[in-house]
C-alpha cells in the first residue's frame, strides 16, 4: 500500500519542495469497505483485508486440493511440494512437540501454519502488499481458536481438577514456592499466553509492514535533484528491497512460531509436564 | 516501535486504533479458518495421510521381506553345513567300521584255518590210532595162532580139539592183550 501512502502525501511531495515527510502511520492499516452488509444487527465490512483473507483460503484449498487430488505412492510435481509441507508439520512440529499421539491434530496445525503463512506472505506480494495478520483482529481470532481448543482439551484429558492442579502446582518445587509460583503460573498460562500468542504475530507483521512502507515512502520522498536526495533515495530503495527479502523470512518464521506454540499448548493439555 | 506509541496516541482523533478488534473481523477470521480447516481436514489431508501410510507400509514390508529372505538364506546355509558335517561324520564312521570289519574278517579266517587244521590233525590221529589198534589186534591174533601152531606142533595133534587147550590159549591171548593195552 506504499503507493496509497505516497499518494496521501501527494505525487509532487518531494524533498525541498516545501513538503514535509509524509510518514506512514495507522492509516496504512485502515481500508475502506468495498461492500457492507448487516446480519443480525452486526455490520460486516468487506475490505481489502477480507478479500486477501479469503484469497488465502482459496489459495490454500486450491493448492493442496490440487496437489493431493490423486496422491500417488511415488509422488511427483505438486504432490512432492505438498508432501514436503505435510511432513514439515507432521515431523517438524507435531511429532517433535506432542509426539505420535498428536497426529490427529495435524490438520488443525497444518491449517494454522499455511493460513498464517499465506496471510503474512501477502505483505510482500506486489499488488497485495498487506500482511493480513497485521490487522490485530486476525491474530486475535487465531489465538482465541487455539485457546478454546487447548483449555477444554486439557480439562477433558486430565480432568478439571487435574488440569488446573498440573498448571498451578508444577511438581518438583518446594512447597513454600507455590505462594509465589501459583499466581504466576495461573496468570501466565491463562491470561498472558493467549495475549502474547496473538500479539507476537501481530506486532512482527505490523512493524515489518510499517518498516517497508516507511522506506518505500522515503525512497519516493527523497527522490530530488540534490546529492542528499539521490543518495538518500537510493539507500532507502535498497533498504526497502533488502527488508522485503528479510520480511519474507520473518513471515515464514512467525507462521512457524505461531504453529509451534499452538502445538506446545495442545501438547501440554494432552499430557501434563512431569 | 516509536511509531506504535504515536499510532496509539493518534487513535483518539478520528481513526480507530490498530489494536481495535471489531467483532465482524473476528467472525470473518473464524469463518476463514473454519473453511480452511474443514476443507483440509475433511477432503484433502486424509488422502495424503492414507498415501503416506501406504508408502510407509510398503517400505516396511519390503524391509521385512528382505530380512526374511536373509534369514531363510542363513537357515539354508546352516542346514547345508549341518548336512556336510553329517556326511563327513558318516564317512569317517564307515571308514572306522570297515577297518574293524577287516580285522574281524582276518581274525575269523585265521580261526577257521586253525580249526580246519585241527580237524585234519585229529582225523589223521584217529585214523592212525584205529590202524594201530587194528594192527595190534591182527598181530595179537596172528601171534596167538602162531603160538597155537607152535604148541600144537610141540604137544601133538591130539590136543588140538581139547577144550582145556582152547581155554589156555584164550587166557594167554587175554594176557597178551592186557600186556598190549599196558
Amino acid at each position: 500500500m506504499a503507493f496509497g501512502v505516497v499518494a496521501s502525501g501527494g505525487p509532487e511531495c518531494h524533498l525541498f519542495s516545501g513538503c514535509g515527510f509524509p510518514a506512514p502511520g495507522a492509516e496504512i492499516f485502515q481500508f475502506d469497505a468495498v461492500l457492507s452488509f448487516t446480519i443480525g444487527g452486526l455490520a460486516f465490512n468487506i475490505s481489502k483485508v477480507t478479500i486477501l483473507l479469503f484469497l488465502a483460503v482459496v489459495v490454500i484449498l486450491g493448492f493442496f486440493g490440487y496437489a493431493f487430488r490423486k496422491p500417488k505412492l511415488v509422488p511427483r510435481g505438486a504432490q512432492n511440494v505438498g508432501e514436503l509441507g505435510y511432513l514439515f508439520i507432521r515431523d517438524g512440529i507435531v511429532r517433535e512437540t506432542i509426539g505420535k499421539g498428536g497426529d490427529k491434530f495435524i490438520p488443525f496445525l497444518f491449517s494454522f501454519f499455511f493460513l498464517v503463512w499465506i496471510l503474512n506472505f501477502w505483505g510482500v506480494v506486489p499488488g497485495a502488499q498487506l500482511p493480513v495478520t497485521s490487522i490485530f483482529a486476525i491474530p486475535v481470532t487465531f489465538a482465541i481458536i487455539v485457546y478454546v481448543t487447548w483449555v477444554p482439551l486439557g480439562i477433558y484429558k486430565q480432568g478439571f481438577v487435574g488440569f488446573f492442579k498440573n498448571i498451578m502446582f508444577p511438581p518438583g518445587v518446594p512447597k513454600a514456592m507455590y505462594i509465589l509460583l501459583t499466581p504466576i503460573e495461573l496468570i501466565s498460562n491463562f491470561l498472558v499466553r493467549p495475549f502474547t500468542h496473538a500479539v507476537r504475530l501481530f506486532a512482527n507483521m505490523f512493524a515489518g509492514h510499517l518498516l517497508l512502507a516507511t522506506f518505500s515512502v522515503a525512497a519516493f520522498y527523497l527522490l530530488s535533484f540534490s546529492v542528499i536526495g539521490i543518495l538518500g533515495s537510493a539507500a532507502s530503495f535498497s533498504l526497502a528491497v533488502l527488508l522485503t527479502g528479510f520480511e519474507a523470512f520473518i513471515q515464514a518464521l512467525q507462521a512457524y512460531i505461531f504453529t509451534l506454540l499452538a502445538a506446545v499448548y495442545i501438547g501440554s493439555a494432552l499430557h501434563a509436564e512431569h | 516501535m516509536f511509531e506504535f506509541a504515536t499510532l496509539l496516541a493518534a487513535e483518539s482523533e478520528e481513526m480507530p486504533s490498530v489494536l481495535a478488534v471489531p467483532l465482524d473481523e473476528l467472525i470473518i477470521g473464524l469463518i476463514a479458518f473454519l473453511i480452511v480447516f474443514g476443507g483440509l481436514a475433511k477432503f484433502v489431508l486424509p488422502k495424503i495421510k492414507v498415501t503416506l501410510d501406504e508408502r510407509a507400509n510398503l517400505i516396511e514390508g519390503g524391509l521385512e521381506r528382505a530380512g526374511k529372505a536373509e534369514e531363510e538364506a542363513a537357515a539354508v546355509l546352516a542346514e547345508y553345513q549341518k548336512q556336510l558335517a553329517g556326511a563327513r561324520e558318516e564317512a569317517s564312521a564307515i571308514r572306522t567300521a570297515a577297518q574293524a570289519d577287516r580285522t574281524a574278517i582276518i581274525e575269523e579266517a585265521r580261526n577257521e584255518a586253525r580249526s580246519a587244521a585241527a580237524v585234519v590233525t585229529a582225523s589223521a590221529e584217529a585214523a592212525m590210532a584205529a590202524e594201530r589198534a587194528q594192527a595190534v589186534a591182527a598181530l595179537t591174533r596172528q601171534v596167538g595162532e602162531l603160538a597155537l601152531t607152535l604148541a600144537d606142533k610141540v604137544v601133538g595133534e591130539a590136543l588140538a580139539n581139547d577144550a582145556r587147550v582152547a581155554a589156555t590159549v584164550d587166557s594167554f591171548i587175554a594176557d597178551l592183550e592186557r600186556a598190549a593195552a599196558n
